[in-house]
């Protein structure tokens, strides 16, 4: 879907993207930075609105430094700002953006009426979309982006500003996007937890240079770090410590440190998880000292997480 | 809030609503010539207000009566009394309702360019088949085309006037065809103008300030000092000073090559003459392809 070869930007004052290689395929892909990292700078390199200062890229096969118009005709961008006139409809608004696209007059209206649909807009569709929550607005720029039935969608941020049950539609929404239309995503966040959930592939890029790219599934499992909490009995005064022991013994990695600024986190024990196998150790070794599980959950990562291990592993970029 | 159906209700086996699910579309793709033919069709619908809330309807269709109703007086007027020539000459109507057309630029320019950049559409414009040159194109045409419906209309009105009273064929038809150049000139000008202030200004307000103070300050500030160097007998400075106001500007090209009466103090002593008129006609050229030279380097730095 995506090819690029050591390609970089460079600005007068700051390299926004320092010799990126990547190959990008089929499926959700989660473009992952903090601000500032070169996300968006990627997008518009991708979309053939910006020249790269060297090296090249691919969209679809096709070269972006010549080929610009007819990947737009090919890919859909929702971009991360509000870009919605208050005073028109979403019907007539994504009606005009299909034929934007290049779609013949019924065409628009017909794939309209299907892609507000699909991303849960009904009768509000009719009015200004002044009038609309964040949530729905989100949804009509999603629709705009997809209206015109690309085979990749950019999604800068689609998340930002949702509260977390219209976070999660979004994902959903996201998810549905590649299993149920066959719509291949590559979606930016700088949350890595959110992303781990909605996408197969997850790129990870820190001031224009590639820190990771990996399936999602190595990432958790390389990754993971488990909570655990644990009651006290009267056989353990001190719940935690004894699972420290227990475990220990077990040869489990523990994290020495505890979280800080967290109630309670002095009685919190992080672990790595390196498989299925540690949360059965866990509970068996939990139950086998008498103690009550209060709680054993993942953490989310922070992207801080990433950068440490990457400096740890020197992980090969591909 | 989401809006899903609300749970399984006991519905009978044939009632049920079916998904049918996402259907990918196979049919033509028209590219970006047809991308930029749908921006300038709904430019200039959106010029009108059509497409648009009817709020947003009321300003340019009353501004559209008042350009035409005077046109209707006069052909009324002449086909009543029998008339051998109308009151008005074609190339003199435009200046005289240059302030229903500047109040016109004024409002519709900033809504064709400003909204786009206020609410921040035009990456998802770049971010389609067109570039930059089919965006400028399409709103620049469509606020042109907007104008000549708005300046031409009238004339037709004039003209088809003419006819019924039996003026001379021949004769109307020239100057109806020297009206028509005069105030295409005119709607490529002022919308040059009225898009370059409104692009440059993403208020629309400001926007709207903008182009009246360029089209009508100027226009007061020539005529002032028009009036001057004429009180103070230097005529020849009359048609000079026209070049710095869009309308003196138009109406120096027409005076020299369009058969039209001088409209500046002075009359004939002040008309502007060839030499001075292909000063003035270079000076609008140069003004429209400025415009469009401004509104593509505006538009550089907004792709994303």
């Amino acid at each position: 879907m995506i090819a690029t070869e050591s390609l970089s930007k460079r600005f007068p004052r700051v390299t926004a993207l320092d010799r990126l290689s990547l190959d990008i395929g089929p499926g959700v892909t989660g473009l992952v930075g903090a601000n500032g990292a070169g996300k968006s700078t990627m997008i518009k390199i991708l979309l053939g609105l910006s020249p790269a200062t060297e090296g090249r890229a691919e969209v679809l096969g096709l070269d972006v430094a010549t080929s610009g118009p007819q990947i737009r005709e090919r890919v859909g961008y929702m971009p991360e700002h509000d870009c919605l006139p208050p005073d028109v409809s979403a019907t007539e608004f994504v009606v005009h953006m299909a034929r934007m696209s290049g779609l013949p007059a019924t065409a628009a209206r017909e794939r309209t009426a299907d892609t507000l649909r699909h991303v849960g807009l009904y009768e509000e569709r009719y009015r200004p979309m002044g009038g609309y929550s964040t949530g729905m607005k989100q949804r009509v720029k999603l629709a705009q982006a997809l209206v015109h039935d690309p085979q990749l969608v950019l999604l800068d941020e689609p998340t930002n500003g949702l509260d977390p049950v219209g976070r999660d539609d979004m994902l959903g929404l996201i998810r549905r996007v590649w299993t149920d239309f066959g719509i291949s995503v590559l979606v930016t966040s700088h949350l890595l937890g959110e992303l781990e959930r909605t996408c197969d592939h997850v790129v990870v890029i820190d001031g224009g240079r590639l820190l990771r790219s990996s399936s999602t599934s190595d990432f958790t499992r390389s990754t993971t770090t488990l909570a655990v909490e644990v009651t006290d009995s009267d056989a353990h005064p001190d719940g935690t410590e004894a699972l420290r022991a227990a475990l220990t013994a077990a040869g489990v990695a523990l994290h020495p440190g505890v979280e800080d600024g967290l109630p309670g986190a002095g009685h919190i024990l992080l672990l790595e998880a390196s498989g299925e196998e540690t949360y059965d150790l866990v509970r068996d070794t939990v139950a086998g000292l008498g103690l009550g599980l209060v709680r054993m959950e993942q953490r989310r990562h922070h992207i801080a997480e990433v950068f440490t291990t990457q400096q740890q592993e020197e992980v090969p970029a591909r | 809030m989401s809006t899903q159906a609300p749970g399984p209700v006991q519905a009978p086996e044939d009632s049920r609503i079916h998904n049918i699910g996402y259907r990918s579309y196979d049919g033509p793709r028209l590219g970006r010539a047809a991308a930029r033919q749908a921006l300038f069709s709904q430019s200039l619908r959106g010029a009108y207000g059509l497409g648009r809330s009817a709020k947003s309807k009321v300003l340019p269709m009353l501004l559209f009566a008042v350009m035409c109703v005077p046109a209707l007086i006069i052909v009324a007027v002449a086909v009543v009394t029998k008339a051998s020539k109308l009151s008005i000459e074609y190339t003199q109507y435009a200046v005289f309702l240059q302030m229903v057309i500047a109040i016109y630029v004024a409002s519709q320019a900033p809504q064709s360019v400003s909204r786009d950049l206020r609410f921040r559409t035009v990456p998802l414009y770049f971010a389609r088949p067109i570039e930059r040159a089919d965006y400028v194109l399409a709103k620049y045409g469509a606020m042109a085309s907007a104008l000549f419906l708005l300046t031409a209309s009238p004339l037709l009105i004039l003209w088809i006037g003419s006819l019924l009273a039996k003026m001379d064929f021949w004769e109307q038809t020239q100057m109806f065809g020297q009206g028509l150049v005069s105030v295409a000139l005119l709607s490529l000008l002022f919308g040059g103008i009225g898009l370059v202030m409104a692009a440059l200004t993403p208020r629309r307000g400001f926007g709207v300030a903008a182009v009246i103070a360029v089209l009508v300050i100027s226009y007061g500030a020539v005529t002032t000092l028009q009036g001057i160097a004429y009180g103070t007998e230097n005529v020849g400075a009359v048609k000079w000073i026209g070049l710095f106001s869009p309308i003196t500007l138009i109406g120096g090209v027409q005076d020299a090559f369009l058969g039209a009466p001088t409209q500046a103090p002075g009359g004939e002593a002040a008309a502007t003459g060839t030499a001075a008129g292909v000063v003035h006609l270079l000076v609008v050229l140069a003004l429209i392809a400025g415009s469009y030279a401004v509104l593509m380097r505006r538009y550089r730095k907004v792709g994303l």
